[in-house]
Formats: C-alpha cells, structure tokens, sequence
C-alpha cells in the first residue's frame, strides 16, 4: 500500500484500486490536483478510483466539472469511479446535476473498497 | 433546501464565481478555460467549447474545450448572413436538431461535426450588437434534455463569458494601437536624429576647416554623459545638443568664420554672437530633450567666470553646457586646422592641466579621461574616440601613465566652481 501526498492531496493504492482525498472545498485549484492525482494513478495502473468526499464541505461548479472529467477519463480508461463519504448537502448537489448516475456511492472508504472487490469477483466469475 | 433553491444556489454561486474570474485580467486563456468549466459545472454539462469570432473573418477560433475529441474542428465558418441572423435571434438558443431557417447553411455545415461530437446547443455570445463567439453545449449529467430554466441560466453565463472576451478583445487592440504608437514615435525620433545631423553636417559645411567637427562633438558629449551615468534619454539629447551646439554660426559670415588669419575686434564680436543666435534658432522648436537651446547658448561659458557671453561661472552654468564645452574643445585640440596642427596627446592633457576648474568641470573632465583609459585598456566595448581620433593618436604604453597620474591630481570637489578663487 503506497501512500503519497501530491500538491497536498493524499491518496494510497490498495492493489489496483487508488483511494482520492479530496479536501474541504473542492473548487478549481484543489479539483484540478485531485484531476492530475486521478490521471496519473489511472496512468500507472490502478483499474478503480475511490474518491473519499470525508472531508469536504463544499463543491463548486468548477468542482463538479472536473469531477465529471475524472469520470470521462476512468470510463475511457474502463475504470470504476466512487464516491465514497459524501455529506448530505453535497449529495443532493450530486443527485440534483445527475452525477450519481455515473458513479458508485458508498457509505465509505472501506464500504467503497469491498464494493469493488465484489464487483472483481463478479467481473471475473462472469468472464469464466 | 428544496432542489429548486439548491439549484438557484449551485447557479449564483456560480455566476459570481464567474464575474471574478472575467474581472481578472491575468490570463485570457485560463479565463476563458475556468469560464467553461463553470459553466458545464454549473449545470453538469459533459461536453463544451468556447469559440471567438476572428476579426475581420468568417471564420471562429476555439479558445477552449473541454470533454470533445481530439478530433473537434476548432474552426465554425459564420457567414456574415449568419452572424446577422444570430444577432437578431439575440442570446437564444440554436439546437443542432431544429432546422432553423436562418441557420441553414450553417446547419448543414457543420451539423454532422457537432452530432457526432454530441453537441446539441450553439448559443451565440452577443455583445454591444456584435457577435463575439459561439459557445457549444451537450450532455447532460442527468440525460435530460435542456430545459427553459436551463437556458436561462446558460445565457446569462454565456453573456459573462462573451463580455469577457469582448473586454480582453478590446485590451488587444488598445496594445495594438499603443504599439502602432510606439513605433510611429520611434519613426519620428529617427526622422528627428536624421534632421538634426542634416543641420550638423550644414553647419559644418559652412565652416571649411571644421568638417565632422559637430558630428564629433555630439558623439563625445554622448561618451562623456554616459561615463557620468546619464540614462539613454539624457545621452541621447546630450549627442543632440552637441550636434547643433553650433548651429548659430549659420547667421555669422562665411568670410569671419573662415578667415584664414586672426579675425579682429569687430569681427570676434561678430563670431561670438552665435551662442546666443543658436539659442534663439533652437529655442522655438519643441525638442524631445530638454537644455538643447540652453547648451548652445552656453557651450562658451567657462568654469571661471571668463567665458562668454554671460560670464557665467562653476553651476550656474547647465552640466549638459558643460560637457559639450569640453567636448568642443577636446575636438578642437585633438583636430588639423589650416593655422595649427592639432595637439599631441602629451599636451592636450598638458591643457586639461592647465584648464580644469577654470575653463573645464573637473567631474566632465574625468569623465572623458575615464571613456580615454577604458579605450586604451581595452576595459569597455566603446571603440568610437579611437575611430574619432585616428587609430595611431593614443598609444596605450605611453598614454596611459600620462592619463592616469594626471587623474590622480584631480580633486572633483576642489575644481567644481573656483570663480570665486580666481
């Protein structure tokens, strides 16, 4: 499990899948090094991305337009997308524009971790 | 919150995001690019651009794109019918599925690119009555179609961004024009030096035995400022003001000027009416450089009181006066004339001697000497009193000493003004 901080954004790997944490208020400075974070994880291997919203107030447009960039590019990627930890307010944001559409949700980190392990061995049970 | 407020909050947050990032005027690009994103944010839209009208053209440039393939067309061709019909339609809509009319040909020309790109919305950015852009739309996060609220809100956005571009489109032709500006002044500043050295080489003219003689000085005086740190404007109004220094000997009589003996009482009177008559040339024309009509009316003036025509002495005569004088006079000594040959080094410095503090400022004085030494040492890049003088007048071995121990002796604060001692 390698841990790395990047212009202030922490994220770890856990096997193929990088966990994101995205800060307080995610607007076009913190977005875009959450983008980079997200490319360049996805560039070095990682099939899954978790975006941990535990500790963010706030998402503003430029929030939201970069997170749907970070879907776009895991999709063309093949690559799963949740958002893991979304606080009430953020999540009808979220609901509201329809980009839950796009992602998994789960309660949590871990919740969002064994969420894709499942959907792995689904992937692989129905691919034998 | 019910959704309806929360969108209305999402959408003013938004918009006033938007007016800092148009008010500044850092980065246009970037502007236009956060401008996108907030706008695609503010909605959830998944695919947009930003284009601008090409002045001039039929023609649109993408300033900005964001989720369309690398294969996206940045140029929409808008004819100028088009523009028109979408100046009438003012900020409404153009939905790539309606066959509008007006847009026809538009339509058809660019229809397929923007279908497959999964573009559904052209809005037009109007501003002032002039069509600044288009900005491309499609996708919602949602999979819903646009709807009226929607398109409110995109068109009071798209009419930010569009004043956004019209402003920095404004910007860039104010710099144009300051530049055109600036080049026109240049223009004028080289047609001024041209003229000024026209009237050098006539005055020159009229004194046979002078040739070059203003020209020298105006280049000396320029050596002789910059050594004393004068900044390029001020060096280059000295070199002007050494250039006509003379210029008042164009009203003295050819015959007292080139009179090949010692001229008389009367006809010294005469000569020495040409500081004053340069004055009164130069005065009149507006120069871009300040003292030129005050030099040439006291480039005769001595440090000591005795010069003419006013007797003024040490700083009440100008620095720029100063340093022509001694321009003037190092030419004059370090030149052939008809009735003497010029002076060997030895005793040029052998007249500085002699003369600093009375006839010359000492500070002028070292000034040149220090241009002299860099010359001769090869210190400084500046090779022009070498050219001025002929390149065998200085020998380093023997002159530098010379120069130096004379340096030495000088006391900038002792030769500043001794009128009063003489």
């Amino acid at each position: 499990m390698g841990e790395s901080i990047a212009l202030s954004i922490r994220s770890h790997c856990v096997g193929t899948t990088a966990v994101i944490y995205a800060s307080d208020y995610l607007n076009k400075l913190t977005g875009e090094r959450i983008e980079r974070e997200c490319k360049d994880r996805l560039n070095s291997g990682c099939r899954a991305l978790v975006i941990d919203f535990s500790d963010t107030q706030l998402v503003n447009s430029i929030g939201i337009s970069i997170l749907m960039g970070i879907i776009d590019i895991a999709e063309k990627s093949d690559a799963r997308v949740v958002f893991a930890d979304v606080n009430n307010q953020t999540m009808q944001l979220f609901e509201m524009l329809g980009l839950t559409r796009h992602v998994v949700l789960a309660k949590n980190e871990q919740e969002a971790l064994t969420t894709l392990t499942g959907f792995s061995v689904q992937t692989k049970a129905v691919s034998h | 919150m019910d959704s309806t407020s929360q969108k209305l909050v999402h959408s003013f947050g938004a918009l006033a995001d938007l007016g800092q990032e148009i008010a500044n005027p850092n980065e246009f690009n970037e502007m236009v690019r956060t401008s996108l994103h907030l706008l695609l944010g503010t909605l959830a839209i998944r695919r947009g651009a930003v284009a601008q009208c090409l002045s001039g053209k039929d023609e649109t440039e993408c300033l900005a794109v964001w989720g369309l393939g690398d294969a996206f067309q940045s140029k929409l061709i808008v004819s100028e019918t088009e523009r028109n019909a979408f100046l009438t339609s003012g900020l409404s809509k153009l939905s790539i599925e309606e066959r509008n009319p007006h847009f026809a040909a538009f339509l058809d020309r660019h229809h397929d690119e923007l279908q497959s790109q999964g573009i559904e919305l052209v809005i037009p950015m109007v501003v002032r009555g002039e069509l600044t852009g288009l900005v491309l739309l499609g996708g919602k996060a949602s999979g819903d179609a646009f709807t009226d609220d929607d398109l409110d809100v995109i068109r009071a956005m798209v009419r930010h961004v569009g004043v956004g571009i019209h402003t920095h489109q404004l910007f860039d032709q104010v710099e144009q024009r300051a530049e055109e500006n600036r080049r026109l002044y240049e223009e004028l500043r080289a047609i001024y030096r041209d003229t000024v050295r026209a009237f050098a080489a006539a005055i020159d003219i009229k004194d046979k035995y002078t040739q070059g003689h203003s020209e020298r000085v105006g280049k000396y005086s320029e050596i002789i400022a910059r050594e004393l740190g004068w900044n390029n404007e001020e060096v280059e109004g000295i070199a002007i003001a050494g250039y006509l220094h003379d210029i008042g000997k164009l009203v003295v009589e050819r015959d007292i000027i080139n009179a090949p003996y010692k001229i008389d009482a009367k006809q010294s009177s005469e000569l020495n009416r040409h500081p004053v008559a340069g004055f009164e040339i130069l005065a009149p024309i507006q120069h871009p450089y300040a003292d030129i009509p005050l030099t040439a009316k006291y480039h005769h003036e001595r440090m000591d009181g005795r010069g003419y025509p006013y007797g003024l002495s040490g700083e009440q005569i100008p620095l720029g006066a100063r340093i022509v004088t001694l321009a003037d006079s190092f030419d004059a000594m370090t030149t052939d004339r008809p009735y003497k040959t010029r002076k060997i080094f030895s005793e040029v410095v052998e007249d500085f001697r002699r003369n600093t503090g009375k006839q010359f400022d000492c500070q002028v004085v070292l000034a040149l000497c220090r241009a002299l030494l860099k010359e001769m040492d090869g210190s400084g890049t500046d090779r022009r009193m070498t050219k001025m003088l002929g390149k065998n007048y200085l020998v380093s071995e023997r002159d530098t000493p010379l120069l130096t121990q004379f340096m030495s002796e000088l006391d900038p604060n002792k030769h500043i003004a001794v009128a009063s001692s003489v």
